[in-house]
């Protein structure tokens, strides 16, 4: 059996799967049972300042596909809304009965020093194994100087990174909001001021659907609807990406990552490790379908990792990393075609009409005598470029093949068509 | 409690002839949930086989996704543009044999797409609301056509012709209108009166006048009609029996299933129709299928089907043969009646084994009696010749050759009266809609010779 016990940040966990700072994470009672169905830890829903604040109803949204899954939710909701000593008072408590569980603080204040100071001694007093800043909330706290209005500027998260820092002995791990042209800026700056590790998804800036019944972007409060932010499986591709980038970026490569953002299942995890995180956080798909989504998490991961052969997460983490590269490093010489295996092809006439409409005609659609439907690829007008092959709806029958032509690697900046290599 | 009130009503139709039964659906209708279910099982096929094999070619996948998108009633309009009796063809029509057996996923050993029900689901959806006709008609041609029969054939094409901007009269023999969706189709197809609301709804379009109780080559004559009105069109169905060709033919006891389906449909409570306690059925086609069903859920105790021929031969899908057998009903092959026992009520049945002899059905001579007060005989239908004297007529149909006319210039037929496709509603709407199509064509070259 393969071990899923990970160090992050210098914090070891029995497993890698935390609950992010979110609804699930704002009470003893949801915590305890996060622990009783096997979470590693929990990242405390933010904590800010007194007075608490104020949610109002309603407050999340839905981005559904076709069969009516959830693809991804959007919420409105603010930082924990209970008062400070109570949410410590309820982690003291937890700290006590779940000694081998994590359980991460998290904060957010003005952008004043003493009031991230005063309210990081306070959390660190409670027994958190860590400090995680909330830079990334875009809705509601930001337009009160906190949230993402600090995480949009490099400065800032420098700042706060480095007061909290200077306040506790604790890790720290500051989130970023990905509302921002370049996440590298935001790592950057945070290492600048000392994080341990940074977290990264935190909502992405959207209205996921409008009433159009009320003529109002969802969630509707009252006649009207703000921007939200979004989560769950739609935004996987953000963070993924994000977390690629931060863990290939010669800067920012020794931050540790907790990654977020649109983990379901253990192999979106196995993804994430493999371009780099140490950890992983979730929070939409636990509020979709409870705490017991981890049991398969842990089951799906470690068999996976039984079957490859790693015995630990360190063995496949960012073993993607590597592979993942700028267009510019891209061989222009590897070609590949799309072939369809007559025997699986169910004629459903998808992959002809997709390519024909919208690609480059590169399939062909015959009808033999006794009525069946031929689908072929006429091999010099296809590109390779996937598109039948993802429509497909059998699984394998059209396969992308490699051709073989013995030609050498060779990247744009070589390339006898670069204009800037043609005139060297 | 309501959660109890509401299973009561769920559960099937009541077996004890004495209660007042009612017939429910044979096919659970689609709710919300299970709708988007099924047309997510759809893969939106390209130029796809179950449009190709439904008779009337509604744009199958299209409308799926219609309801996939929560356009229900584009999905609605996209049948009925096709199929005006979208509704009835839901219910009856064959699907297994038709755009179910030619939906893709029938090779990739999953289930097909529920066509006919998501069609259902589509078209309830629309007449539910009661709103305004679908369809607009075109400006007044200021052309009049006339039609035989309002059954599915008749009613097609007086929608189309009336959409074409024509007047349109249909002459029809019986009370109501509807043909066999108001007569003969099996009662758990057609619950809660739907063949009625469907010939409200389709008369909705406007520029339809029915007078009822007009029977041609009785009240009319062609003659009467061609003097009249610009074109003919007949859907007079195939109004004749076969009979069984024995002694005691009109002995009480013995009676045509299409009549005893009609009753069923007709009665207010079709527990005081008329029923034996034994029970034999003579035949091997939905009809003969549809009466030992309903005979059985009517309450009858033995309920026999002896067809002449083995299971490859029957006009009955295998859905239907197994929806027979469910229902407990005893189906014997190779078998036929040889004569009929009672004076002045049957008793039993003498059947005679049957077997192919260079390919022709030979009896075998080995007989036994079944104890039977009540036959249903339903070894088909015929045209009823007499009142189409002077149409071409050959193996037992209308000619209709040159473009569903028949051989009468300007005298369009369709339906089962004619041989076009099966005798199914389908076909015959198909036939009712392409026969106003081609009238539309006749009248307009028509007009171009007699103004050129
Ligand atoms: C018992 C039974 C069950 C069936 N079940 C199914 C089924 O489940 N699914 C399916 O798809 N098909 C089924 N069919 C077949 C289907 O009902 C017919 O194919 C279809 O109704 C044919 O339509 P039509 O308009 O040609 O004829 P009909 O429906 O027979 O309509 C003919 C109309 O013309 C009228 N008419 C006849 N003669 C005259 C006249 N001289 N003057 C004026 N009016 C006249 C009649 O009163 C009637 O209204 C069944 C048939 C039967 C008999
Ligand atoms: C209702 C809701 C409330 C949230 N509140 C917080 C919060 O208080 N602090 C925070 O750092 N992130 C908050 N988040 C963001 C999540 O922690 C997480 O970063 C984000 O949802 C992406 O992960 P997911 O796709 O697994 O949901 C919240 C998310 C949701 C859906
Ligand atoms: S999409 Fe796949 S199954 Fe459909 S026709 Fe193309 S190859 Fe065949
Ligand atoms: S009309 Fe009948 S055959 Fe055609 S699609 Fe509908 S249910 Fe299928
Ligand atoms: S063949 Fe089946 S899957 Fe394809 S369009 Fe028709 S119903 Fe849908």
């Amino acid at each position: 059996m393969a071990d899923l016990k990970c160090t992050i940040a210098g914090i070891e966990s029995i497993n890698p799967f935390w609950l992010a700072s979110a609804p699930p994470t704002d009470k003893y009672i949801n915590v305890v049972r996060a622990f009783e169905a096997g979470w590693g830890g929990v990242v405390w829903k933010t904590l800010g300042e007194d007075p608490p604040v104020i949610n109002v109803s309603s407050r999340y949204g839905a981005h559904k596909d076709q069969k009516g899954s959830m693809i991804g939710i959007n919420n409105i909701e603010l930082i924990s809304d209970r008062p400070l000593e109570q949410n410590l008072a309820e982690i003291r408590q937890v700290r006590q009965e779940w000694p081998d569980r994590v359980i991460i603080g998290s904060m957010m204040a003005q952008v004043e020093e003493s009031s991230w100071k005063e309210l990081a001694i306070k959390i660190a007093a409670a027994g958190v194994n860590g400090i995680e800043l909330n830079l990334g909330c875009p809705h509601g706290m930001c337009e009160r100087g906190m949230g993402s209005s600090i995480g949009q500027v490099p400065e800032m998260i420098e700042e706060t990174t480095r007061w909290v820092r200077e306040a506790t002995n604790l890790p720290v791990f500051t989130k970023l909001t990905p509302n921002i042209t370049n996440i590298l800026w935001a790592a950057e700056a945070a290492k600048r001021g000392g994080a341990h590790a940074v977290s990264l998804i935190n909502t992405v800036n959207s209205i996921v659907s409008v009433d159009l019944d009320v003529m109002a972007p969802n969630p509707v409060v009252g006649g009207k609807g703000s921007h939200g932010g979004y989560c769950g499986p739609a935004v996987k591709p953000i963070a993924l990406n994000m977390v690629a980038e931060i863990a290939r970026n010669a800067d920012t490569q020794n931050l540790q990552i907790s990654a977020i953002g649109g983990i379901e299942t253990w192999r979106d995890a196995a993804e994430f490790i493999a371009l780099g995180a140490d950890g992983l956080q979730v929070c939409t798909a636990a509020m979709l379908y409870g705490f017991r989504i981890v049991d398969d998490m842990i089951d799906g991961l470690s068999n996976f990792m039984d079957e490859k052969g790693y015995q630990s997460i360190t063995d496949f983490k960012g073993l993607a990393t590597r592979n993942t590269v700028d267009w510019n490093a891209l061989d222009m010489n590897f070609d590949t075609k799309a072939v369809i295996d007559p025997d699986s092809c169910i004629e459903c006439g998808r992959c002809y009409i997709a390519c024909e409409d919208t690609s480059h005609q590169a399939i062909s659609f015959d009808v033999e005598a006794d009525g069946t439907r031929v689908f072929t690829v006429v091999e010099d007008e296809c590109v390779g470029c996937n598109l039948c092959a993802m429509i497909c709806p059998v699984p394998d029958c059209i396969a992308m093949v490699p051709v073989e032509n013995d030609l050498p690697y060779l990247a744009w900046p070589d390339h006898p068509k670069n204009p800037i290599k043609a005139a060297e | 409690m309501t959660t109890h009130a509401r299973k009561v009503a769920q559960t099937p139709a009541k077996t004890d002839h004495n209660c007042r039964l009612t017939f429910d659906d044979l096919h659970k209708p689609l709710n919300g949930l299970t709708a988007r279910t099924a047309a997510s099982h759809c893969l939106y096929c390209y130029e796809a086989p179950c449009i190709q094999a439904c008779p009337t070619s509604i744009d199958i996948p299209t409308f799926i996704h219609q309801i996939g998108t929560g356009n229900i009633d584009g999905a609605a309009r996209t049948i009925l543009s096709e199929n005006i009796m979208g509704g009835t063809c839901a219910r009856a029509c064959p699907t297994e044999v038709l755009c179910e057996q030619a939906c893709v996923h029938n090779t990739d050993h999953s289930d097909p797409v529920e066509i006919g029900l998501l069609q259902r689901y589509a078209t309830d959806h629309l007449m539910d609301q009661n709103g305004p006709h679908p369809f607009l008609r075109a400006p007044e041609s200021g052309r009049h056509i006339a039609v035989v029969g309002a059954g599915p054939a008749g009613l097609s094409c007086a929608h189309r012709a009336a959409l074409l901007g024509h007047q349109v009269t249909v002459y029809e023999a019986r009370p109501k209108a509807g043909g066999l969706n108001e007569y003969g189709l099996a009662a758990y197809k057609m619950i809660n009166d739907f063949a009625a609301r469907e010939v409200d709804f389709l008369l909705g379009v406007g520029g339809i006048d029915i007078r009822y109780g007009q029977a041609l080559g009785r009240d009319i004559t062609l003659d009467h009609l061609q003097a009249q009105y610009d074109a003919v069109f007949l859907g007079v169905g195939l109004g004749a029996t076969n009979a069984l060709g024995l002694d005691g033919e009109d002995i009480p006891g013995v009676q045509d299933a299409i009549q005893f389906i009609e009753n069923i449909r007709q009665a207010d409570d079709p527990a005081t129709v008329p029923l034996g306690n034994d029970i034999l059925v003579i035949g091997g086609g939905n009809t003969a299928i549809d009466a030992a069903v309903q005979a059985k859920k009517l309450g009858a105790k033995r309920v026999t089907l002896a067809y002449r021929r083995g299971a490859d031969q029957m006009g009955a899908t295998d859905f239907e043969v197994d929806l027979a057998r469910k229902h407990d009903v005893h189906v014997m092959l190779w078998t036929k009646p040889k004569a009929l026992i009672g004076t002045d009520k049957l008793t039993a049945v003498t059947l005679e084994g049957t077997r192919l002899e260079k390919g022709k059905l030979v009896g075998t001579s080995e007989t036994f009696d079944l104890p039977c007060d009540h036959l249903l005989k339903a070894i088909g239908q015929k045209l009823s010749e007499t009142t189409l004297s002077g149409l071409d007529i050959a193996s037992g149909k209308l000619v209709s050759s040159n473009f569903y006319q028949t051989s009468r210039s300007g005298v369009f037929a369709g339906g089962d009266c004619i041989k076009s496709g099966e005798d199914l509603t389908v076909q015959a709407v198909e036939d009712g809609k392409q026969a106003a199509l081609a009238i539309n064509l006749w009248l307009a070259s028509a007009q171009e010779t007699s103004h050129g």
